[in-house]
């Protein structure tokens, strides 16, 4: 701040604060605010809002686990997506980890510069692509008469078609590919900082390449890798096209859920309180990974 | 235990450049060999296909008589310590150093065993559950050879580890090397570029140009009796005439210069005729006019540099736009004082002196 001032002096400092100032309060914590008052309200006809029967309650919060029963193990419905959504979000994070970590590495490592640079440049001109569009792409390989099953059966992998839209399957699939950025390039830049020589030193030393990666890769690239956990499971659990398009009647995310309660339900107090709980399960989540990983924010904002 | 490094015939060519020409060459068992010349003469390349990460286009590479032909680094009896000394900045001090240990399936307890003794070798015993980033550079000097001789090797493979640290560091640390390297036995490669450290601690040099090896012997005959013009101009300063061998008998030759006949001892077989460099240390030249006449030059100063222990004097060049010649002249209180532009006579013993045929010197 003292720094931003010396250099450009007063008016152009309260316009540059303000500016950023004006939007975060405007876009961001004003209609949070508004959703989060909306929330502690019980869900009235607009003329009764403000009358007798108005008063804050943590109903609608209380809602998600009303009906959990461990003894007898019965959860209602919007509980199972709940817990659904956070597993499916994690299989996905995992997923996206398992996949990029070694083309990253190839990437960053491996691969001589031209062909790194092709390499980066084939992996985002897919994503010039609308995410709709891409999602449907996936809607059509993994359809039960598409031609994933096709060249499974033709080169004799499979023995009869499989159904890829109907479980969770399709789910996983779609969204590693739709987020598999956001985990890709911070892996990318972190495995890149990693000086070759330590590589080469652990193997001079008689480490395999599992042991190289295990002990010397693994724990250089660890903030790239909570950066890309923290960005996939965040944009997963929050995600609303592919689940719609990819999902089954019974693989329904706890977006989903939101949306029904806004605006099939019309319980806008309901929705908002769901919605502040996905909020706060990611929150949770990012402050998970930064304790596993023991990485601070400054690690991250690298 | 150590072992000896054969070279037998190896090049490596990366698409048309050769960094390493038909280079032959066998390093003793518990030898301190030093590879000394400028960057890019290949002598890394050399280093890092002993150690196994580059594979030669053609020649083969014996350690102790054994082929290492499809061997990867992390199988070969050799442990490398790299220029920028590639610790693990995630690990305490003793994890460095057990890292080959622990690779090798060495229990806990025993590594932490080893480490803790290697700690005592290189003196730093509290230094065990240290960062790595809390450890001066000759710390982590230290810490990098005890890394590699953790793993027991029987080579032990230097690429300039010295030249990130200041200069009474590295004066310090070529002793100390030098002392390891007594104390354990083990055969020694050392790459530099920095003649001072190839020369003080090595049993014996290599210098490289090009690719090829110019020149390989003791410390001394190295810088007294150089084989090439390269050799001569790399390693140390030398004055150079250039000119036409006129007579040779008994060893000593007269050379035609610009400046009129020298007579120097010559290298070699050169009949008459033959195109020279007649080479002499600024160390050997001496003030004033020689007793044996003809190898006196008498030059205007150019400039004089104060030094301390010695003066430097630089005469104007016997040709236009060529190298000034120097002289060196040791501070006995009895230099007199030099006014720049006066013509000063100097000469040389020809004993001190040497011809060698015309060739590629080093550059400036």
């Amino acid at each position: 701040m003292s720094d931003l001032l010396r250099r450009y002096g007063w008016p152009i400092t309260l316009f540059m604060i303000g500016t950023a100032a004006i939007w975060l309060v405007v876009m961001v914590v004003l209609p949070a605010l508004v959703m989060v008052e909306y929330s502690f309200h019980p869900n009235l006809p607009v003329t009764k809002r403000g009358g007798p029967e108005d008063y804050y309650t943590i109903a609608n919060y209380a809602a998600l686990f009303r009906g959990v029963d461990l003894a007898t193990w019965t959860f209602p419905n919007d509980f199972k997506v709940f817990v659904r959504t956070i597993w499916g979000a994690s299989l996905v994070t995992l997923v996206s980890l398992v996949v990029c970590y070694p083309i990253a590495w190839h990437v960053a490592k491996v691969a001589p510069p031209r062909r790194a640079a092709l390499m980066i440049l084939l992996l985002i001109i897919p994503f010039w692509i609308n995410e709709i569009l891409r999602t449907f792409a996936w809607y059509i390989i993994l359809a039960y008469q598409g031609p994933l099953n096709a060249v499974l059966l033709g080169v004799g992998i499979l023995e009869k078609p499989v159904r890829w839209l109907s479980g969770s399957g399709g789910v996983i699939i779609g969204m590693t590919y739709a987020f598999l950025l956001f985990m890709m390039f911070p892996l990318i830049n972190a495995i890149e900082t990693l000086d070759t020589n330590q590589v080469e030193a652990a193997r001079d030393l008689g480490a395999p390449t599992w042991q190289i990666h295990r002990r010397i890769v693994i724990p250089h690239a660890k903030p790239g890798i909570a950066v890309g956990c923290i960005m996939v499971f965040v944009l997963a659990a929050s995600s609303y096209i592919v689940p719609a398009l990819l999902g089954s009647p019974g693989t329904r995310w706890f977006t989903e859920t939101i949306y029904v309660w806004f605006f099939e339900g019309q319980d806008w107090p309901r929705g908002s309180a769901y919605a502040f709980i996905l909020l706060t399960l990611c929150v949770g989540f990012i402050m998970l990974v930064m304790r596993v990983f023991r990485v601070g924010l400054a690690d991250i904002a690298k | 235990m150590s072992r000896d490094v054969k070279l037998d015939r190896v090049t490596m060519r990366f698409g048309d450049f050769t960094a390493v020409d038909d280079v032959s060459l066998d390093i003793r068992a518990g030898e301190f060999f030093s590879f000394l010349g400028p960057s890019g003469c290949g002598k890394t390349t050399i280093l890092r296909m002993i150690s196994g990460f580059m594979e030669p286009s053609a020649g083969r590479i014996l350690i102790g008589g054994e082929n290492m032909a499809g061997i990867g680094p992390n199988r070969r009896p050799t442990a490398l310590i790299f220029q920028n000394l590639a610790l693990f900045p995630m690990m305490t001090v003793a994890d460095n150093i057990a890292f080959g240990l622990e690779m090798r399936g060495v229990d806990r307890s025993v590594r932490r065993k080893r480490a803790m003794e290697l700690l005592e070798l290189i003196a730093l015993p509290d230094s065990a559950d240290k960062r790595i980033e809390q450890l001066s550079g000759g710390q982590k000097q230290r810490v990098a050879i005890a890394r590699a001789l953790a793993v027991e090797p029987q080579v032990m493979l230097l690429d300039e580890p010295l030249s990130a640290l200041d200069l009474k560091l590295r004066q310090h640390m070529r002793t100390e090397l030098r002392a390891i390297q007594r104390r354990t036995g083990l055969t020694f490669i050392y790459i530099t570029h920095d003649q001072g450290e190839a020369l003080t601690m090595s049993d014996r040099v290599g210098v490289m140009s090009r690719g090829r090896i110019d020149q390989v012997g003791l410390s001394h005959a190295i810088y007294d009796e150089p084989a090439t013009p390269f050799v001569a101009t790399f390693v140390g300063e030398n004055n150079v005439f250039a000119g036409r061998l006129a007579a040779v008998s008994g060893g000593v030759g007269t050379v035609e210069t610009p400046t009129g006949p020298l007579r120097a001892r010559v290298a070699g077989d050169l009949a008459p005729g033959a195109s020279v460099l007649l080479f002499v240390r600024p160390e050997r030249m001496r003030l004033g006019a020689g007793a044996d006449g003809p190898n006196t030059v008498t030059r205007p100063v150019s400039h004089v540099d104060f030094e301390g222990n010695f003066v430097n004097v630089a005469l104007e060049p016997i040709v236009e736009g060529g190298r000034p010649m120097l002289v060196q002249l040791s501070n006995d209180g009895r230099i007199p004082a030099f006014d720049r532009g006066a013509a000063v006579a100097v000469s040389f013993d020809p004993a001190h002196a040497r011809i060698l045929a015309a060739g590629e010197m080093a550059k400036e």
